[in-house]
């Protein structure tokens, strides 16, 4: 390891722009006559449209247009759509309602989209949204996705008889069914994944720039993935061909999966530049982030876990009801399916596994990945029934735990999965180490002593990460090929730039990448850039989501950099007259093995361009491109522990530690790994005691639109985390990462709840365990 | 429409501004200066934050109108002849940032809480004084460390310099 290379903890060559307020976000773009949009919503959750009335508005001063969903059907553009194809168990294809950019005839969520208003100013624009006159016919709504699928209830789709999108499962219910009846123990629950608003700090933004001399359309955007932006805009929306569309991704506050879907509003911005004939910028506001990002989670599932005599678990059988929203978002159908049942198996060698899970529509915005989809429901459902069924057969949790760890790789789940590689007895020994947990009861008493309830709870979770390969997310239904490309550029001087189809929105690609070509080549990571983010500039990605830009991403970039290795390594041979396989490059210069000949990084680059002396045949340039599809999965694990005290007399839950045991595989920047499981904890955190996504049943109106509403975790909320890493290095890529960017969110719920369940004696508990139900819980359990 | 005049980072500055806009949107789109983000509408994240004559304020908050006269810094304002502040340096050393977006404001309420506390911050002073700057990457962990790292260093600064 280099101070540069793979392992070292380099500052982030990105921060300084950040620090010095030279960040470029979408919202801090302008562009000569630029204009800005603000959207006319819905009032209503559900209501027809009788008629839309814009001649006011566009009287209001500085107003240029006001334009309605009936005009953009009228220009050809498409329905968004989910692009995952899920099947019922019946065979049928899943059930989609039509999603129109703009909605014309009915809206179904508070914040539908009904008409979108450009004028010279934001001031301008609001004023005039506020001018245009909908006339609704109100209808009534559903909220609840259980209650959604009861007889008599608001139907929202044609498309969906009884709102629901798909009944579908996986794994074998006849040989769970039998595993339950013949078992020692059945532990029983019902599991509530509470509702979630993803909020990256900066909110959504588009600005569409039409250019009709070229019939060209440029938009910048908020988007963890540009390209498939692009693609999905081209080919579904029919905004423009990918020739005549360029998609940029700036600096991004933050996505955590909520910017990896294509909303309405940057479709609508590019359409409106046309037809307005105007740049158009539309930047969210926070209640319009909280009205119409995709949020996250809310299931409701049943659970039975079977064991036998021996405290083995013989059979895990699971009915899940996921809440979609009101409309299918891109990736919605993959994430309470594929993302979520096959990791049903945990950590855990359990023989019979059964999900089931519906797909419901109700009138609330749409619901799709967010920070670890799917993977923190599974883990949840599975960590705390485990806890409990350890309190119900009087066995230690750990203990209960290590009985059922999968020990041998590779490991063929029985839904789907086959784990590579993985040593979770490590991490739960290193969890329990730093967390003392030996010293427990001690400080249990002493906490008594001053009237608190002290308790500890664990969660050992696995995800699968990489979201990959191709071929068999294909199979599964995945819409796109789920690979990534790089292009590693050596410039004349031998300073090296990499295109990468990853997209950084706070990992620190341009450090990290960076460091993997420092460790390759020995030259400083000053000389490395790292370009990413536009479509005109890499030629394809998948972008960032799912962990997956350290297994997937770097991998690309590991490929070509080999072809650039090889390349290189033949014109310094030939350059010193020496055998190609003779070559070896140490500290940014060519050597000959043994020798004392070698030729310095910037004068083989020299050499390839000025192509005065190449080898024959060779053609000039140093520049490789690869696309890398892993043969697996990744499959980061790891074991985490909270320890908090409960006030009994208000309730109030303080974590007094926190330990992440995390196995990530190797890891390039143990500085920034860390600050991924710190986010994550914190979102994780937030999940199981602040945050939670509200409507009024009746009415569907979103009760948790603000800052003011919603409980964001805040610093004085939170401890410092003690983080370890164990490392099994990942066999499925030549780096041997598998990833970082989800765990602390999938991991830390289970342990909270499990922790706060232990202190004050009772089970029966909901996130986010807030101050008024832990104390009601505890009172119910007679403290 | 108004002519609101005020000093920003050192120079005086002078602008036509509708009545009602905000000192955040006179900084961002009058003057160009984008580092001073918006990321809520209720005064509660602190990704806005700017000092208005030495203190740290949401210029959410307050109408340029207000502000008229004052002396505004904004993080663009922070750095001296290109060298990070002790603060910036900090959080760049610490990790105290991933997608930058709140960090503007943080920093900027992070200088703000040196001024006051100086050297005898702690981690709990620290957590209760982010209390009106939201992060949703960090966890808060390192930014925290940060500051404390920041403003133990701007202690021994301020001791060597009074010596």
């Amino acid at each position: 390891m280099g101070v540069e290379g793979i392992g070292a903890r380099v500052a982030r060559k990105e921060d300084k722009r950040f620090l010095m307020g030279q960040g470029r976000y979408t919202d801090d773009m302008s562009v000569p006559g630029m204009r800005y949009a603000a959207f006319v919503r819905s009032p209503h959750a559900h209501a027809k449209i009788r008629s839309i009335d814009t001649s006011a508005a566009k009287d209001m001063p500085g107003v240029i247009a006001v334009l309605t969903g009936r005009e953009m059907l009228d220009d050809g553009i498409g329905n968004l759509i989910c692009g995952w194809m899920i099947h019922s168990k019946d065979g049928s294809p899943m059930k989609m309602g039509a999603w129109r950019p703009i909605a014309h005839e009915t809206v179904r969520y508070v914040g539908d989209a009904v008409a979108v208003v450009v004028a010279d100013s934001m001031g301008e624009a609001r004023d005039a949204a506020e001018a245009v006159l909908v006339d609704y016919e109100v209808l009534p709504a559903v909220t609840d996705a259980v209650r959604a699928l009861e007889a008599g209830q608001p139907q929202l789709h044609p498309e969906a008889p009884g709102n629901l999108i798909f009944d579908w499962q996986l794994g074998d219910s006849d040989a769970t069914d039998a595993a339950i009846a013949a078992a020692a123990h059945v532990t029983e629950m019902r599991i509530v994944n509470n509702r979630l608003a993803p909020n990256p700090m900066e909110p959504r933004a588009a600005l569409g720039i039409y250019d009709s001399a070229e019939d060209h359309y440029t938009c910048y955007t908020t988007s963890q993935n540009p390209h498939v932006a692009r693609l999905v805009m081209s080919a579904f929306y029919n905004v423009a061909p990918e020739n005549k569309l360029r998609v940029i991704a700036p600096d991004v506050g933050g996505g955590f999966g909520s910017k990896i879907f294509i909303y309405p509003e940057e479709i609508v911005c590019l359409w409106a530049s046309k037809r307005a004939g105007v740049p158009v910028k539309w930047t969210s506001d926070r209640t319009e982030a909280f009205l119409t990002d995709a949020h996250g989670r809310d299931h409701v599932s049943t659970v039975k876990m079977a064991f036998d005599a021996d405290n083995r678990i013989t059979a895990l059988k699971v009915d899940t009801i996921a809440n979609f929203g009101a409309y299918m978002s891109l990736f919605s159908s993959s994430v309470p399916t594929y993302l979520y049942a096959t990791l049903l198996s945990g950590q855990y060698a359990i023989p019979a596994i059964h999900a089931n899970v519906r797909a419901v529509y109700t009138n609330t915005a749409a619901v799709d990945a967010y920070r670890g989809a799917g993977r923190p429901e599974a883990t949840y459902l599975l960590e705390r029934t485990v806890e409990t069924a350890a309190r119900e057969l009087g066995v230690s949790p750990a203990e209960l735990r290590r009985i059922n760890f999968i020990r041998a790789f590779p490991h063929q789940t029985p839904v789907i999965m086959n784990y590579d590689a993985g040593d979770y007895e490590a991490s739960l020994e290193a969890a329990m180490a730093a967390a003392d947990w030996n010293g427990f009861p001690a400080r249990k008493a002493e906490a008594a002593s001053r009237g608190m309830k002290r308790g500890i709870g664990m969660s050992c979770y696995i995800e699968a990460c990489g979201i990959a390969p191709s071929a068999a997310v294909g199979s599964l239904g995945a819409g796109v090929g789920l690979w990534e490309s790089a292009e590693v550029r050596v410039n004349a001087v031998g300073t090296i730039e990499v295109l990468t189809g990853s997209h950084s929105h706070g990992q620190g690609h341009e450090t990290t990448f960076a460091q993997l070509v420092a460790e390759r080549f020995g030259v400083p990571i000053d000389s490395v850039s790292i370009v990413h983010g536009d479509t005109d500039k890499v030629q394809m990605g998948m972008g960032t989501y799912g962990s997956r830009s350290g297994a997937v991403g770097m991998s690309a970039i590991v490929k070509a950099l080999d072809k650039v290795e090889a390349k290189a390594k033949k014109i310094a041979a030939h350059l010193m007259e020496a055998d190609e396989s003779d070559i070896v490059i140490e500290n940014g210069a060519l050597k000959v093995a043994g020798t004392d000949k070698s030729v310095p990084w910037f004068q083989m680059a020299l050499a390839a361009y000025t192509a005065h002396n190449l080898p024959s045949g060779m053609e000039p340039g140093l520049k490789e491109g690869a696309f890398y599809d892993p043969s697996n999965f990744t499959f980061p694990a790891g074991c985490y522990i909270a320890e908090v005290e409960v006030d009994p007399e208000t309730g109030k839950t303080t974590i007094v530690q926190f330990v992440a045991a995390d196995d990530f595989g190797n890891i390039i920047n143990p500085m920034i790994v860390e600050g991924q499981v710190h986010g994550g904890i914190a979102q994780g955190i937030g999940q199981a005691l602040l945050e939670g996504v509200h409507y009024d049943p009746e009415t569907g109106q979103l009760l948790t639109a603000s800052y003011m509403d919603y409980t964001m975790p805040r610093a004085d909320d939170l401890p410092s985390f003690k983080v370890s890493h164990q490392v099994t290095p990942c066999p499925g890529n030549p780096l041997g990462i598998k990833g970082c960017g989800e765990a602390g969110a999938i991991g830390s719920p289970p342990a909270l709840i499990n922790a706060i369940t232990d202190a004050i004696g009772n089970n029966d508990l909901t996130m986010p365990a807030t101050p008024q139900k832990v104390w009601a819980a505890a009172l119910a359990a007679g403290n | 429409m108004a002519k609101v005049a005020m000093t920003v980072n050192g120079r005086k500055v002078s602008r036509e501004c509708e009545d009602r806009t905000l000192l955040v949107h006179f900084i961002r789109d009058q003057l160009s200066l984008t580092g001073t983000h918006v990321g809520c509408d209720t005064s509660q994240c602190g990704a806005c934050v700017v000092h208005m004559d030495g203190k740290a304020v949401k210029s959410c908050s307050i109408l340029a109108a207000q502000a008229a006269g004052a002396e505004i810094l904004t993080i663009e304002g922070l750095a001296a002849n290109g060298e990070l502040h002790p603060v910036q340096a900090a959080f760049k050393a610490n990790h105290g940032l991933q997608c930058g977006f709140c960090t503007p404001g943080m920093v900027m309420s992070a200088v703000d809480m040196i001024n006051r506390y100086g050297a005898r911050l702690d981690e709990k002073t620290v957590r209760e004084n982010l209390e009106g700057n939201i992060c949703r990457c960090t966890g808060y962990h390192n930014i925290v460390k940060a500051i404390l790292a920041a403003a133990a260093e701007m202690g021994a600064a301020g001791r060597q310099a009074a010596e």
